[in-house]
């Protein structure tokens, strides 16, 4: 019973980090129909940027955050402009390509800069051991459930009540129909990568908090895609429902089998819900069937 | 003055080889190719040979992707079947290196076509997904059936040998990689002058219109997959009996996506762009890093960053192409020699 709080807990709080990490894939999916196969380094840069500002430049990390934050939207903006803009209208496999060039590029960046040794990131959140029913998780790791929380209480706020949020979804919906509104749709996919930008920088800055900065933490890039297919790509509550399901799955099949099988499972799970259910949880039903 | 190329009989619309300049090129290549060996130092050899093996993966790829428009990141996975399949029944069957590929080949496209049932139901990137998650399932399964695979440990192979002859020096190597690589070419060319082929590049440009048309879908696309990799297995095969040392960091996702790389750069849907994207992806880092070390005494910084550099590279490459050239390096080829066709009126 105790190991199966523990971990609930620990897959909970996985969950959570991973539900932050798709939260800006399902964004940019939701707003401009493209998969970012670059979204795990946009999570490394998060976590090096904050790590740069709190440890070597010193910076009180409150600041170091909002830096952190000012940059990622630069960085969204600018691959916006730069990379995804020319490939409007291109057949899907450039789409991806781009991305998994540009998440080679960013890598390459981030290992310039800071080398390719994992460091020790200094704690904002510390933590300290909590006891809950008889189990002990870290006090960080329980901040991070809250913070997922509170992100999708924003973006959920955002989409629904919000001019741009509003726009945003006008725009994924339809792009002629949006321009005919007098939305620009070009600002909108900006926005759309800058804000994804923004929720895996914390997203990242969340992990390093826990586990360290290393280039490990790019490997987000790939473990969102059962967290997304599972909760439907363009769903932002399925992102959250997903990370959950499958940060669970990821501790339960690791603690109770072993076996390395907790890598494996998650994409078995994305193969049999592609084969029942393309469009996921809670997905639009708008998958063409062939 | 010519403002094209035009044909005026069957005979000549269906050549594989239209004009007396192709032609000509082709041969110059051939005796190139011939005699290089024989001038090549074993360092331009090794690189020939990884350009070799390269271009039968990706022309295998290229069947897949470009042909017949499903999107696959699961070639590393399918080149680890192949790998894997040759070295364990050369090793525990003790059965001869050509036999061990043969049977390796076959297998890969079976696990292929197996891994490809996904694509009757998605396309586009749900199957990109679909392919990167059996790519991730079949590297676990590598890495866990211990009593098989031998885990993570590595695999050693022994020389591969034909009448005597080590097969795995890299001279020997050269004439049997080049050897297959022209067969899987002109197979692969061939092929798209058959119904078959024509039926994968129905399915590619319009799936429905090609099912209307009388194209069983279910029976083309698991196909498609299965011939792709056919390929992809003989390419994972060559590798183990190269290398003589499998081990599965060969066959990760980094792997699926220089493939895809490669025939992205070199030209989706062209047998001659998979060899151009090969030899482009397997000379860039090698180019990178010959630059590297000329410049190290008068730039220190230069070595210890180097990798970085070329990942660097990899990845801008692939955004620059795909910014400005979409179609490749087939395209810029063409699009020279139309320049110098077309002088002095090219607009």
């Amino acid at each position: 019973m105790e190991l199966f709080i523990q971990l609930t807990l620990t897959g909970l709080t996985n969950g959570a980090i991973l539900a932050l990490a798709a939260l800006g894939f399902v964004l940019i999916y939701k707003a401009s129909d493209v998969i970012n196969f670059a979204q795990g380094e946009f999570l490394l840069i998060g976590g090096y940027v904050v790590y740069g500002m709190v440890a070597q430049f010193g910076l009180a990390w409150p600041l170091g955050m909002l830096i952190t934050i000012a940059i990622a939207i630069g960085l969204g903006a600018v691959v916006e402009r730069l990379v995804l803009r020319p490939l409007i209208g291109e057949p899907i496999i450039s789409v991806i390509m781009v991305t998994i060039g540009l998440s080679s590029l960013l890598k390459a960046i981030v290992s310039t800069i800071w080398g390719n040794q994992p460091k020790a990131f200094p704690p904002f959140i510390p933590s300290t051991p909590v006891n809950i029913m008889g189990a002990t998780i870290g006090a960080d790791r329980l901040w991070a459930i809250v913070i997922a929380i509170v992100m999708l209480g924003l973006f959920t706020f955002f989409f629904r009540r919000s001019k741009e949020g509003i726009a945003m979804r006008a725009v994924a919906d339809d792009q002629q129909a949006a321009l005919s509104m007098g939305i620009s749709v070009k600002k909108i996919f900006a926005w759309a990568w800058s804000i994804a930008a923004i929720s895996a920088s914390i997203g990242g800055a969340l992990v390093a908090n826990i586990v360290g900065v290393s280039q490990e933490l790019s490997h987000f890039g790939l473990r969102v895609f059962p967290v997304v297919i599972l909760g439907g790509l363009d769903s932002i509550p399925g992102a959250i429902v997903g990370g959950i399901i499958i940060g669970l799955l990821e501790t339960y099949t690791g603690g109770y089998v072993g076996h390395g099988l907790n890598q494996v499972a998650p994409f078995a799970i994305l193969i049999l819900i592609l084969m029942v259910r393309p469009y996921g949880l809670f997905g639009q039903e708008i998958i063409e069937r062939v | 003055m010519n403002s094209g190329i035009f044909h005026s009989t069957y005979k000549a619309d269906m050549g594989l080889r239209h004009t007396f300049h192709e032609k000509l090129r082709w041969v110059i290549f051939g005796i190139l190719m011939l005699v290089f060996p024989f001038f090549a130092d074993r360092y331009y050899l090794t690189l020939a040979n990884q350009i070799g093996i390269a271009t039968i993966g990706a022309i295998g790829l290229n069947i897949l992707v470009g042909y017949t428009g499903q999107i696959s990141l699961g070639q590393g996975g399918f080149m680890a079947v192949g790998a894997y399949a040759a070295a364990i029944l050369t090793i525990n069957m003790g059965m001869p290196w050509w036999a061990s590929t043969i049977i390796a080949c076959l297998v890969t496209a079976i696990v292929g076509a197996l891994f490809g049932i996904p694509s009757l139901r998605l396309k586009g990137l749900y199957l990109a997904i679909a392919t990167l998650a059996s790519q991730e399932i079949i590297l676990w399964v590598v890495t866990h059936w211990d009593a098989v695979t031998g885990g993570v440990d590595a695999l050693v192979v022994p020389a591969p040998m034909l009448f005597g002859i080590n097969m795995s020096t890299d001279f020997n190597f050269y004439w049997l990689v080049w050897a297959l690589a022209g067969v899987t070419a002109l197979l692969t060319a061939n092929l798209f002058r058959t119904h078959f082929g024509r039926a994968f590049i129905a399915i590619r440009d319009q799936d429905i219109a090609a099912e209307v048309m009388g194209i069983n879908l279910f029976k083309y696309k698991l196909l498609s997959f299965a011939t792709s990799s056919f390929f992809v297995g003989m390419a994972g095969a060559l590798t183990a009996h190269y290398r003589s040392i499998v081990t599965w960091e060969r066959f990760t996702i980094d792997v699926s996506v220089l493939y895809l790389a490669m025939i992205i750069i070199g030209g989706l849907g062209s047998v001659r762009g998979s060899f151009y994207g090969a030899a482009f992806m397997t000379l860039l880092p090698a180019i990178l890093s010959n630059v590297g070390r000329a410049l190290k005494s008068s730039l220190p910084i230069v070595d210890s960053i180097l990798p970085f550099i070329q990942q660097a590279a990899f990845g801008l490459v692939i955004i620059l192409f795909l910014v400005f050239e979409p179609e490749g390096l087939n395209k810029m080829w063409k699009n020279i020699k139309d320049y110098f066709r077309l002088w002095p009126f090219s607009y």
